[in-house]
C-alpha cells in the first residue's frame, strides 16, 4: 500500500473522507445533458472564493475609519505591492458576482429549476441573493468616494420613508443624523465578517437540498425515473470526472473573461468603478448625477417609476421590496404542465420574454437620469417618456409573477420526452 | 487494447492539466503573497539616513532612528581604537568572524574607518535598546576594569566600543552594524552601501 | 444565437462612457502613455505650475521612476525644498489660506484624471479667458466660474470672450496678448500634462496591460488542454450505449 493510501486509510477510519468524496463527486449522478447555462453555478462558486480571499488580503492594507478610508485605498492602489491587482480583482468580482448570478437565475426560470421537489433549493438561492446585495451595498460604502457615500445616504433614507417608525430607524442604521465614522465602522463589520459568514451558511445549505434532490437539466425530466439494474439513473453520468472536466473549461473561460476587465478595462467604462467614486466623499457637496451601481438598478427604477402617494416615498420603497420578494413565490406560482421552456407553449415563452426585457429596460433607466428620452408631446404633454415606460415595464415585471398561475395553467404544453434530449 | 491506450492518454492529460493549473495557482498567489512585504510607504519610511559628522568631535555619539531603531553613531578618540586590542580575550568574537555586520566592517574596530563606529543600538539578546557607557573604570558603575562600552540593562549583557560581546553574558553575538557608507562631504549614509 | 445576444449586451455595456457634466463638447486630448518623454514633460510642467497649490498627496516622487526617471533626475530638476525622493506630492500652503484666496482649497490632483477624464482636462486647462468681473479676474468655457486662476496665462497669452456670440466663428475666444507659446505649442503643453495627470491617476497602468497579455496567454493554454481532457472523458459519454 502506498503512502498516500494508507494515509486515507488513516484518515477514513476517523473522518469520512473518501465517503464525502464518493457521495457527492464520483456517485453523484448529474443529467448528461447539461447545456451553456449549467457552468454559472460553479462559476458562481469560483467568485466567492476570489472574493473571499482578495476580501481577506485587502483588509490588510484597508483602514474603516471616514478620515483615512478614501486614502487607505488609493495606498493600496499605489503603495502596496501588486495591491492594485488585489482591488481590482476585488472591484470586479463584485460586478461579474451578479453577472454570473442573474444567468444562474435566469437557468433556473427557463428550465423550471425550482419546481418541486427542488423548492428549497430555489428558497435558499433567493436568500443567497439578498445577501449578496446586502453584501455588495455594504462593501460599496467602503471606498468612501462620493458615490459611496451618497449611494449609501439615498438607500438608507429609503428606510426613512416607512411610516412612524421610519425617521428614527434610518438614524439607527447609520448610527448618526448623517451617513459617518460610524456608518462606516458598522457597514465593514457587516461586510467583512457577518455577511459573508451568513453567505457561506446559505451556499451550504443550497448545495446540500441540490445533492438531495439532485440536478435539474435542459429538459426539465426526471432522470431518476429511468435507471438500470444497479440503481444508476440511465442518463445520469457521474459528476466526477465528466462534469469537473467540463466545469473547468468554463472556469478557464469565465478566468479569460474576469482577467481582460480586470488588465484592460477595470473601470468598465464607469460602472464596475464610477468615476466620481474618485473624489473623496464630501457631505456638502451632491453630485450632479448619482446612480447606485448597475446590478442594483432595476430595482432603482422601480423604485422611481412609483410616483410618491400622500406625500410619502413609502410606496416605492414597498415596490422596490416586493419586487425582491416575488422571486421567492415563483415556486408556488407556476402550474404549468412541464418544467423546461422547451417543452412550454408560445405564452410562458411570451410571458418570460416581456419580463426579461422589462428587467434589462429597468436597469437600463436607473443609471440614466429620467430626462434620459426626453419628454412626451400631446395628450401626455410634459411627461417624461422614460418615467413612462419605466412604469410600463415595472407593470410587466409584477404582471409576469401576479399572472403566472393563470398563463402558465392554460398554456399549450407539448409532450416531455422519456429520455432527455442529448 | 485501446481501452489501454485511452488510460495512458487520460493520465497524460491529467498530469498536464494539473501541471499547468498548479503552476497557475502558484502564479495567482503571487499578488498575494507581494502584497504582505513593506509597501511603498514603509520603504519610504525606512529610506537611507544621512549623518553630519562635521560637528561629531572624537568621543561623541548620536542617536539616529533608521527603520525604527535606534542607530548609534559613536566617534571613537585614539585611547578607544586602541583599547579594543587590549581586551581581545575578553569579548566572544574579536575579529568579527561571525556575520553580524557587511564585509566592510569584518574586522577588529567593525567599521569603515577606524574612528567611525556605526550600531544598530538593540540588544542581540532579546531586542532592548543598551545604554551607553563611554566612561572608563568605575565612574561607570561596572566595575574598575570597564574600558567603555555598552551594557543591557534589561538581562545585563555587555559590549565594548566596538559592539563586541563579552564572554560570559546572555547575548549571543556581537551587536550588528548596518549598511553604511561615507559621502564626499564628510558625511555617513545609514542604509546605503557603495556599489562595488 | 443566445450566446451572440449576450455578447452584443456585454460589449455595449464595456463600450458606453458615462455623460459630462457640461453641455460644452470635450476635445479629444488623445493622451499616449507609451509617450515617456511626453509624460516626463507632463510631470515637469506639473511640479513647476500645479504643484505650488494642488497637492497630489497619494503619489509618490519616486514613482516618476515608471516614466524612465531615474532617482538622481528626480531628485534634481522635480523635488525642491527639502522633500525625499520617498515622499508624497505635498506643498506648504495651508488648507485655510487656500480656502481664503480660492473659495475653494484646490482638490487633490491625484486621481482628477480618474474621476474628470483626460478629455475633460484638456478641455479645461484649455478654455480660460479673461474675465474682470471675477476676483481672480479669470473665467472658463468648461467650468464657469472657476475659483481657479488661469495659471499659464504667460505662455498661452491672454484671450477674451467673443463679443458677437452669434458670429460664424465656431471658436469662441479671441487672443488679446500673445502668450509665449504659438496655439500649437500651447496645445502640445496641456497635452503633455494631461498625459501625466493620467498616468498619476494610475501609475500602474501601462504594466496592466502588459501584464494582461501575459496572463491571457497562459489561460489560453490552459484552455487547450483543458478543452482537450474534456474531449476526451466525454467520449465515454458520447459512445455510451443507451
Amino acid at each position: 500500500m502506498s503512502l498516500g493510501k494508507s494515509a486515507l486509510r488513516w484518515i477514513d477510519d476517523r473522518f469520512p473522507l473518501s465517503i464525502f468524496i464518493k457521495n457527492h463527486l464520483v456517485n453523484y449522478y448529474a443529467p448528461k445533458n447539461f447545456n451553456f447555462w449549467y457552468f454559472f453555478g460553479s462559476l458562481a462558486m469560483v467568485v466567492l472564493v476570489i472574493q473571499i480571499v482578495t476580501g481577506i488580503f485587502l483588509v490588510m492594507h484597508y483602514k474603516p475609519d471616514a478620515a483615512q478610508a478614501f486614502a487607505s485605498v488609493e495606498y493600496i492602489m499605489r503603495d502596496v505591492p501588486l495591491g492594485w491587482l488585489i482591488r481590482y480583482i476585488h472591484s470586479t468580482g463584485a460586478s461579474m458576482f451578479f453577472v454570473v448570478i442573474y444567468l444562474h437565475m435566469f437557468r433556473g426560470l427557463m428550465y423550471g429549476s425550482y419546481r418541486k421537489p427542488r423548492e428549497l433549493i430555489w428558497l435558499f438561492g433567493v436568500l443567497i441573493y439578498l445577501c449578496l446585495m446586502a453584501e455588495a451595498f455594504f462593501g460599496y460604502l467602503l471606498p468612501w468616494g462620493q458615490m459611496s457615500y451618497w449611494g449609501a445616504q439615498v438607500i438608507i433614507n429609503l428606510f426613512a420613508a416607512i411610516p412612524l417608525i421610519g425617521p428614527d430607524l434610518a438614524v439607527w442604521i447609520r448610527g448618526d443624523y448623517v451617513v459617518s465614522d460610524a456608518t462606516l465602522n458598522r457597514f465593514f463589520a457587516f461586510h467583512v465578517i457577518a455577511l459573508p459568514l451568513v453567505l457561506l451558511g446559505l451556499v451550504t445549505c443550497h448545495l446540500v437540498a441540490l445533492h438531495e434532490v439532485g440536478s435539474n437539466n435542459p429538459d426539465g425530466i426526471d432522470i431518476k425515473k429511468n435507471k438500470d439494474k444497479s440503481g444508476v439513473p440511465l442518463d445520469g453520468i457521474p459528476f466526477h470526472p465528466y462534469y469537473t472536466v467540463k466545469d473547468l473549461v468554463g472556469v478557464v473561460v469565465f478566468l479569460m473573461v474576469f482577467t481582460f476587465i480586470v488588465f484592460f478595462a477595470p473601470e468598465m467604462g464607469g460602472y464596475f468603478l464610477e468615476h466620481n467614486n474618485f473624489i473623496p466623499a464630501d457631505p456638502l457637496k451632491t453630485p450632479a448625477h448619482i446612480a447606485p451601481v448597475w446590478y442594483f438598478t432595476p430595482f432603482y427604477s422601480i423604485l422611481r417609476a412609483i410616483p410618491p402617494m400622500f406625500g410619502s416615498q413609502f410606496p416605492g420603497v414597498v415596490a422596490m421590496g416586493l419586487a425582491v420578494l416575488m422571486l421567492f413565490f415563483i415556486p408556488w406560482l407556476d402550474r404549468g404542465a412541464v418544467r423546461s421552456i422547451r417543452y412550454r407553449g408560445l405564452l410562458y415563452k411570451s410571458w418570460l420574454g416581456l419580463f426579461v426585457i422589462a428587467f434589462l429596460l429597468l436597469g437600463y433607466l436607473g443609471v440614466k437620469p429620467t430626462s434620459v428620452w426626453g419628454q412626451f408631446g400631446g395628450w401626455l404633454g410634459g411627461a417624461d417618456r422614460a418615467v413612462v415606460v419605466a412604469r410600463f415595464c415595472t407593470l410587466i415585471y409584477f404582471l409576469f409573477f401576479v399572472l403566472m398561475p393563470w398563463y402558465t395553467k392554460i398554456d399549450k404544453t407539448k409532450p416531455e420526452p422519456e429520455r432527455v434530449t442529448f | 487494447m485501446a481501452k489501454e491506450r485511452n488510460v495512458r492518454k487520460r493520465r497524460m492529460l491529467v498530469l498536464g492539466t494539473g501541471a499547468v493549473g498548479l503552476a497557475g495557482g502558484l502564479g495567482a498567489s503571487i499578488p498575494f503573497i507581494a502584497s504582505m512585504a513593506p509597501s511603498a510607504r514603509a520603504r519610504a519610511a525606512g529610506a537611507p539616513v544621512e549623518v553630519d559628522l562635521k560637528n561629531l568631535e572624537p568621543g561623541m555619539m548620536v542617536t539616529v532612528e533608521w527603520r525604527g531603531k535606534p542607530v548609534w553613531v559613536l566617534h571613537r578618540t585614539e585611547e578607544m581604537v586602541q583599547s579594543l586590542s587590549e581586551i581581545a580575550d575578553e569579548v566572544q568574537d574579536p575579529m568579527s568572524s561571525s556575520p553580524m555586520q557587511p564585509k566592510y566592517a569584518g574586522n577588529r574596530h567593525r567599521s569603515i574607518k577606524p574612528e567611525y563606529l556605526v550600531l544598530v543600538g538593540i540588544c542581540t539578546h532579546l531586542g532592548c535598546s543598551p545604554t551607553t557607557k563611554l566612561v572608563v573604570g568605575s565612574g561607570s558603575g561596572l566595575g574598575e576594569d570597564w574600558k567603555g562600552g555598552f551594557f543591557c540593562p534589561c538581562h545585563g549583557s555587555k559590549f565594548d566600543l566596538a559592539g563586541r560581546v563579552y564572554k560570559g553574558v546572555p547575548a549571543p553575538v556581537n551587536l550588528e552594524v548596518p549598511p553604511h557608507m561615507f559621502t564626499m562631504d564628510n558625511s555617513i549614509i545609514i542604509g546605503e552601501e557603495k556599489k562595488a | 444565437m443566445r450566446k451572440k445576444i449576450f455578447w452584443a449586451v456585454f460589449v455595449c455595456i464595456s463600450q458606453s462612457v458615462l455623460a459630462a457634466e457640461s453641455d460644452l463638447p470635450l476635445d479629444k486630448a488623445d493622451i499616449d502613455l507609451t509617450d515617456g518623454v511626453s509624460v516626463q514633460r507632463g510631470a515637469r510642467t506639473f511640479v513647476n505650475y500645479c504643484l505650488g497649490c494642488h497637492q497630489a498627496s497619494y503619489m509618490r516622487f519616486n514613482r516618476l521612476q515608471d516614466i524612465g526617471l531615474t532617482k538622481d533626475q528626480i531628485e534634481r530638476n522635480l523635488i525642491f525644498g527639502n522633500q525625499k525622493v520617498g515622499d508624497t506630492m505635498q506643498n506648504a500652503m495651508k488648507h485655510e489660506d487656500a480656502e481664503n484666496w480660492f473659495g475653494v482649497a484646490p482638490p487633490d490632483l491625484s486621481v482628477i484624471s480618474r474621476s474628470r477624464g483626460a478629455d475633460w482636462l484638456y478641455t479645461f486647462l484649455r478654455g480660460f479667458y479673461q474675465d474682470l468681473e471675477k476676483p481672480t479676474g479669470w473665467n472658463n468655457l468648461l467650468f464657469p466660474n472657476v475659483g481657479m486662476p488661469h495659471v499659464l496665462w504667460e505662455l498661452q497669452g491672454v484671450r477674451n470672450l467673443r463679443s458677437d456670440p452669434d458670429s460664424a466663428e465656431t471658436e469662441k475666444l479671441v487672443l488679446k496678448t500673445k502668450g509665449r507659446l504659438s496655439h500649437a505649442e500651447y496645445d502640445m503643453l496641456i497635452r503633455d500634462l494631461v498625459n501625466y495627470l493620467v498616468f498619476m491617476g494610475e501609475p500602474v497602468r501601462t504594466l496592466r496591460v502588459r501584464l494582461g497579455i501575459l496572463i491571457l496567454f497562459g489561460l489560453s493554454i490552459f484552455l487547450i488542454l483543458a478543452w482537450v481532457l474534456k474531449k476526451e472523458y466525454w467520449k465515454d459519454v458520447h459512445h455510451q450505449l443507451n
